[in-house]
C-alpha cells in the first residue's frame, strides 16, 4: 500500500510585548520565581484583564505579513480547565472571532519550486505559568512568571505533505516574526512552540485518516525527526491492522519515539465562552492602514532585492535572508566593503561556521559586521590575501582588535613590491635548483602541477604575505624565461 | 446620630455639630451593642475607622475637607480592602487578605469616607436570602422570624438598623434593590460600568454592578458622585461623563413620563406589594409625571436568562479557587485532583456549588447552544425592549418584589428564591440604572417601589425618587429598637 501523509501546524509564537496580555507585569525571561506575577496574574479576586495594546498591533502586522483577512471585530473566549500553573481557571484565548484569519505562506521546496501553504487563522492568547517538578519532593513548585505573556496561536491549513515541508514552513514563520520584530524566535526558551497534527491515509484517499497531535515540540530537528517517527507509527499501525486513535502525543528525542498523552475520550470540555471581562476587539480599516506602512521589507521581497540588487545568486540570497539578523549583517558588510559577492562568501563561509562551530545567533557573533566589512576592505586594496584575512578573522573573533591593528601588529600586511617579490623568488629557486631544471624538461600537465608547487614554496618563503597574483606572474616569467 | 441620613450627617459635620470621631465612635458602639443580635458585619476595623475619623477631622481643621469627610460607611465584604479580610461570605476566603483595594473603596476613601468594616452577604453573592454566608445568616431587625434577603444582607441590615449610615453592595441580579425594599431603604444599581469593578470579586461578570444601601436617594447620590467615572483598570468601565448627581436633585417632575411595566404586575406579586407600588406611581403622577402604560417584551424570561448567562459566568469566575494560591486548602491533599475537590467542597457552601455545576452545566458542549447561546440571544431582545420603551417613557416603574420576605421556618427552595428576583434581573440583563426606594408597608413590613431609568441617566432616576422623598414619609421609617 501506498501512503501520503496530512500534515498540519499549530505555532505558537510568543510575542515580544514588554508586558503581559492582559496585565502590566513584565515579560523579561529568566527572572527569579513568581518575581514578575502581579495580583492579576494570580488571578487574585477582583483582578481585571486589560488588554495589551502592543498584542494587538503584532497580530494584525503578523496577518498583513501573510496576506491574511483581518476581520473588524475578534473577541475573546474562556478556555475552562484546571491546572495549576492556570491561576484562573481558565486560559483567555480567541475561538470563533480569531483576531487574523486566512492567509498563506509560500515556502520553497527542496527542489527549488514554490508552495503555497494555506495559514486557517492566528489568535491571542496568554499563556499559562510553569509547573517545576524537580527539587520538591513530593510536591510541585509553581512559577507564573509566564503566565499572561502574549501568545499567537498560528494554525496552518493541512496542507503539508511531508516532515520537510512542515520544517520549512516553520522556519519560514519563524524567520517572518523576527523580521517584523513581534517574535525573537528563542525556541530554546519557549518563544517558539510547535504542535504537529498528522495523519496518513492511502495514496488516492480523498478523506483524511484519523489524527495524532504531537504537542511542544521545540526545534526545527525535533519538528523532522517527531513527524517522520509518527508517520511511520501510523502506517506500521495500519498495516498490522490496528487503528489510529485520536490523540495527543509526545515526542521523546532520546528514544526517538512518540508517547500518547491523551486521547479524545478523555479530552477535556473546554466550555467554551465569550469572556464577559473584556469587550469585543475592534480594528478598524484605518489602523490597518496605517500598521500597513510600518511593514518592513519581509524575507520574499528582501529575497528578490538581494538577487537584482547585488547579482547574487538565487540560493545564496536565500540563505542570507533566512534571518533578519543575517540580511542585516550582510547589507552592513557589503556597505563598507563595497563588494557583494566578496560580502556573501565571508558571510556563509567563515562566518557561519565560526557560529555554527560554537552554536551562537548572528546576534552573538564575536566579529561584528563593522569589524568584517573592514576586514574586507583590506582584501580589496590588497593589503592582505584572502588566505592571512582568515587568520585576522580568526583573531578578530578570539578579541585581538580591528583588522587594522592585528595586521598592523602582527605584521602581514601583503608585499607588493615586485622588486621584494623578485628577490624572495630568486632565492627560493636558488634553494630548489633540481625542480627548476625538471620543470623546464616537463611536459605542460607536469608543469602544471609543478607551479602550483614553486608559488607554494614562493608564498611559504614570504611567510603568507606576498601578494599572490604577483607571484604568479613573476614566477612565470621567470620559469620560462 | 444614627437617625440621621448621610446628607444630614454632612451638613452636621461641616457645621461642627459633631465631629467624625465621636460620629464613627457612635457607630462602633452601636455594633459592638447590637450587631450581636444581627450578624450584618462580618470583619469590624475600629482601629483604622477611628484613625480614618481622625484623618477627617484633621482636614476639616485645616480647611481641605472632601465631599464624604467623615462619613461612616459599610462594605459589603465582596470588595477587596488592602490589609483586611475579604472573604465574600465564604469559608473559601476566610483567611483571605486583600492585597489591594476595590476602585470604589479607594475612591471613597479619596473623598474622605470613614469605613466601620465589611458586611455579610450571600456567599460570593450567589443567593437571595441573607441565610447563606459562612458566617451565619443576617437576621431581620424587623421580624426576626424572616429573612433579611440579600446577597448583600448585611449591607441593607446595617444601614436599616442604624449601624452604618450608608453602605456599598454589589448587585448582580436585585442583590442590592431586593433587600433595600425589604428594609424600607433606597437601593441604587447605577448603570453596568458606570463603577469600576476593580477589587469587587466576581460573581457574575457582565450582571455584576456595584452601587449603594441608602436611607435616602439624595444620600445615594453623593455616594455615586465619588464613586462613579472612568477607569482604565476595568474594560467595561464607562467613559461616558459624570453628571452633577446632588446639583440635579431639585428637578420637578412636570412632563417626566413614566412608564408602568404593565406586564411586570403579573400573577406572581402579591396584590398589596402591587397595589402599594402603584400608589408610588399615582404619587409621582401627582407630582407632574404622566403616567403611560407600557408593556416589556420578553420580561417573563428574565430569571431563566439570568440564570443561564448568570451561573455559566459564576462557574468559571470561581474556578479560582482551587487552594492552590489562596483561599481554603484541604488538609493533607493526597494527589492534585484531590486537592481540587476536598478543597472547592469544604470552601464552598452549597449555593455556590449549585452554581457551579449549573454553570458548567449551561456551557458544557452541547448545552451551550442549546441554552446560553439561546440566553444570549434573549438578553438582546429584553435590551433592545427597554431601548423601545425609553423611546416613549422617560423612566419605567416596576415592582421590586414579588413578595414579602419569607419565614425562616419555610425551607429554602432554589427557584422560588432565584424567581424573587423576576422584577429586578431586568436591569441587570440589560445594564441599565435601576433605584428600589420605599413606598409603603404591608403587615407592617416595608415594600418598595422600583424605578429604572436609560443608560447613565443616574441623575434622572435620582432626581425623581428624591423628588418622591421630599413628598411621602416611607424612607423614614425604622425598626423598632434601632
Amino acid at each position: 500500500m501506498q501512503w501520503e501523509t496530512v500534515i498540519g501546524l499549530e505555532i505558537h509564537a510568543q510575542l515580544a510585548t514588554k508586558t503581559k496580555i492582559f496585565s502590566g507585569s513584565s515579560t523579561e525571561f529568566g527572572a527569579a520565581p513568581n518575581s514578575q506575577a502581579s495580583a492579576g496574574d494570580l488571578a487574585m479576586p477582583g483582578t481585571l484583564p486589560v488588554l495589551n495594546e502592543e498584542a494587538v498591533r503584532m497580530a494584525c502586522l503578523f496577518g498583513l505579513a501573510v496576506d491574511a483577512e483581518i476581520g473588524e471585530i475578534s473577541r475573546f473566549d474562556r478556555k475552562n480547565y484546571f491546572y495549576p500553573d492556570l491561576p484562573s481557571g481558565y486560559q483567555t484565548s480567541q475561538l470563533d472571532l480569531p483576531i487574523v484569519g486566512k492567509g498563506h505562506m509560500d515556502i520553497t521546496l527542496e527542489d527549488g519550486s514554490t508552495k503555497r501553504i494555506g495559514i486557517t487563522r492566528a489568535h491571542l492568547e496568554e499563556d499559562a505559568g510553569k509547573s517545576l517538578h524537580e527539587d520538591f519532593s513530593g510536591m510541585s513548585g509553581i512559577d507564573l512568571n509566564r503566565a499572561g505573556t502574549t501568545l499567537l496561536e498560528i494554525v496552518s491549513e493541512p496542507e503539508i505533505s511531508n516532515a520537510k515541508e512542515a520544517v520549512a514552513y516553520a522556519r519560514a514563520i519563524h524567520s517572518l516574526v523576527q523580521y517584523l520584530g513581534v517574535c525573537d524566535g528563542n525556541m530554546a526558551e519557549g518563544s517558539f512552540r510547535c504542535d504537529c497534527n498528522v495523519s496518513v491515509r492511502p495514496v488516492g484517499q480523498k478523506e483524511f485518516g484519523t489524527r495524532t497531535e504531537i504537542k511542544n515540540v521545540n526545534s526545527f530537528r525535533f519538528i523532522e525527526r517527531a513527524i517522520n517517527t509518527e508517520i511511520r507509527r501510523q502506517i506500521e499501525l495500519i498495516e498490522d491492522g490496528g487503528k489510529v486513535v485520536q490523540q495527543t502525543r509526545l515526542y521523546d528525542p532520546a528514544k526517538d519515539e512518540t508517547r500518547a498523552m491523551r486521547s479524545k475520550e478523555e479530552a477535556t470540555d473546554y466550555r467554551y465562552f465569550p469572556c464577559p471581562n473584556l469587550l469585543p476587539v475592534v480594528i478598524e480599516p484605518g489602523y490597518l492602514e496605517q500598521l500597513r506602512t510600518t511593514l518592513p521589507e519581509l524575507p520574499a521581497q528582501k529575497r528578490e532585492r538581494f538577487q537584482s540588487q547585488f547579482s547574487l545568486s538565487a540560493y545564496d540570497a536565500s540563505v542570507l535572508t533566512a534571518s533578519r539578523a543575517m540580511a542585516d549583517y550582510f547589507e552592513q558588510v557589503e556597505k563598507i566593503c563595497g563588494d557583494a559577492k566578496l560580502a556573501a562568501n565571508w558571510a556563509m563561509g567563515e562566518l557561519s561556521s565560526l557560529l555554527n562551530k560554537d552554536n551562537l545567533e548572528i546576534g552573538q557573533s564575536p566579529v561584528s559586521a563593522q569589524q568584517l566589512g573592514e576586514l574586507l576592505v583590506r582584501i580589496k586594496d590588497n593589503t592582505i590575501s584572502g588566505n592571512i584575512a582568515k587568520a585576522v578573522f580568526e583573531a578578530i573573533a578570539n578579541g585581538e582588535g580591528s583588522a587594522d591593528a592585528i595586521i598592523e601588529k602582527r605584521g602581514l600586511k601583503q608585499v607588493t613590491d615586485s622588486g621584494a617579490i623578485e628577490a624572495i623568488l630568486d632565492e627560493m629557486l636558488a634553494a630548489n635548483a633540481t625542480e627548476v631544471e625538471e620543470y623546464r624538461n616537463a611536459d605542460d600537465n607536469r608543469r602544471k602541477k609543478m607551479f602550483g608547487f614553486f608559488v607554494g614554496q614562493a608564498m611559504k618563503a614570504s611567510r603568507g604575505k606576498a601578494n599572490p597574483q604577483q607571484v604568479n606572474e613573476l614566477l612565470l616569467k621567470k620559469l620560462e624565461g | 446620630m444614627h437617625q440621621q441620613t448621610l446628607a444630614q450627617q454632612a451638613r452636621a459635620l461641616a457645621k461642627g455639630d459633631y465631629s467624625a470621631r465621636e460620629l464613627a465612635t457612635h457607630y462602633i458602639q452601636r455594633i459592638e451593642q447590637l450587631d450581636p443580635q444581627l450578624n450584618s458585619f462580618i470583619t469590624l476595623t475600629a482601629e483604622q475607622t477611628l484613625a480614618q475619623a481622625d484623618a477627617a477631622d484633621s482636614a476639616r481643621a485645616n480647611g481641605s475637607a472632601s465631599a464624604l469627610a467623615g462619613l461612616p460607611l459599610a462594605h459589603q465584604d465582596t470588595f477587596c480592602s488592602k490589609g483586611v479580610r475579604t472573604s465574600c461570605g465564604s469559608k473559601m476566603l476566610d483567611n483571605f487578605v486583600a492585597p489591594y483595594s476595590a476602585h470604589l473603596l479607594e475612591q471613597l476613601a479619596a473623598a474622605g469616607a470613614v469605613s466601620l468594616g465589611k458586611t455579610n452577604m450571600d456567599e460570593f453573592g450567589m443567593a437571595a436570602s441573607g441565610t447563606s454566608s459562612f458566617y451565619g445568616a443576617t437576621l431581620n431587625p424587623r421580624d426576626a422570624q424572616r429573612i433579611s434577603g440579600g446577597a448583600a444582607c448585611g449591607s441593607a441590615v446595617a444601614v436599616a438598623a442604624g449601624l452604618a449610615s450608608a453602605a456599598s453592595g454589589c448587585d448582580s441580579f436585585g442583590d442590592i434593590r431586593l433587600p433595600a425594599a425589604h428594609h424600607g431603604l433606597t437601593g441604587l444599581k447605577p448603570t453596568y460600568g458606570r463603577i469600576s469593578r476593580l477589587g469587587m470579586t466576581a460573581n457574575a461578570s457582565s450582571f455584576d454592578q456595584a452601587g449603594f444601601i441608602t436611607r435616602s436617594a439624595e444620600d445615594a447620590a453623593l455616594l455615586l458622585q465619588a464613586g462613579a467615572g472612568f477607569d482604565p483598570r476595568d474594560s467595561t468601565s464607562a467613559s461616558e461623563p459624570v453628571s452633577d448627581y446632588s446639583t440635579t436633585l431639585g428637578q420637578p417632575l412636570n412632563g417626566l413620563r413614566i412608564g408602568i411595566a404593565r406586564n411586570l404586575f403579573d400573577e406572581a406579586l402579591d396584590g398589596r406589594i402591587a397595589a402599594q407600588v402603584l400608589a408610588s406611581a399615582e404619587q409621582l403622577q401627582q407630582l407632574g409625571a404622566t403616567l403611560i402604560d407600557i408593556e416589556l417584551a420578553h420580561a417573563d424570561q428574565a430569571v431563566a436568562c439570568a440564570t443561564i448567562i448568570g451561573s455559566g459566568e459564576a462557574s468559571t469566575n470561581m474556578s479560582r479557587f482551587d487552594g492552590v494560591r489562596f483561599g481554603h486548602r484541604c488538609d493533607n491533599p493526597a494527589s492534585l485532583d484531590d486537592l481540587y475537590q476536598r478543597s472547592r467542597s469544604e470552601g464552598f457552601g452549597p449555593s455556590v456549588q449549585l452554581q457551579v455545576m449549573l454553570g458548567a452545566y449551561y456551557l458544557s458542549v452541547g448545552q451551550y447552544e442549546r441554552y446560553y447561546v439561546q440566553a444570549q440571544k434573549v438578553r438582546r431582545l429584553i435590551k433592545q425592549a427597554f431601548v423601545a420603551a425609553f423611546d416613549t417613557v422617560d423612566l419605567i416603574l416596576a415592582p421590586v418584589t414579588a413578595a414579602l420576605p419569607r419565614l425562616l421556618s419555610e425551607a429554602a427552595d432554589v427557584a422560588a428564591e432565584r424567581d424573587s428576583q423576576r422584577y429586578t434581573a431586568l436591569a441587570n440583563l440589560a445594564g441599565l440604572p435601576a433605584l428600589s426606594m420605599p413606598c409603603g408597608l404591608v403587615d407592617g413590613l416595608p415594600v418598595g417601589s422600583q424605578l429604572l431609568a436609560p443608560w447613565f441617566q443616574e441623575a434622572r432616576l435620582l432626581n425623581a425618587a428624591h423628588q418622591y422623598q421630599l413628598a411621602t414619609d416611607w424612607h423614614t421609617g425604622r425598626p423598632s429598637g434601632y
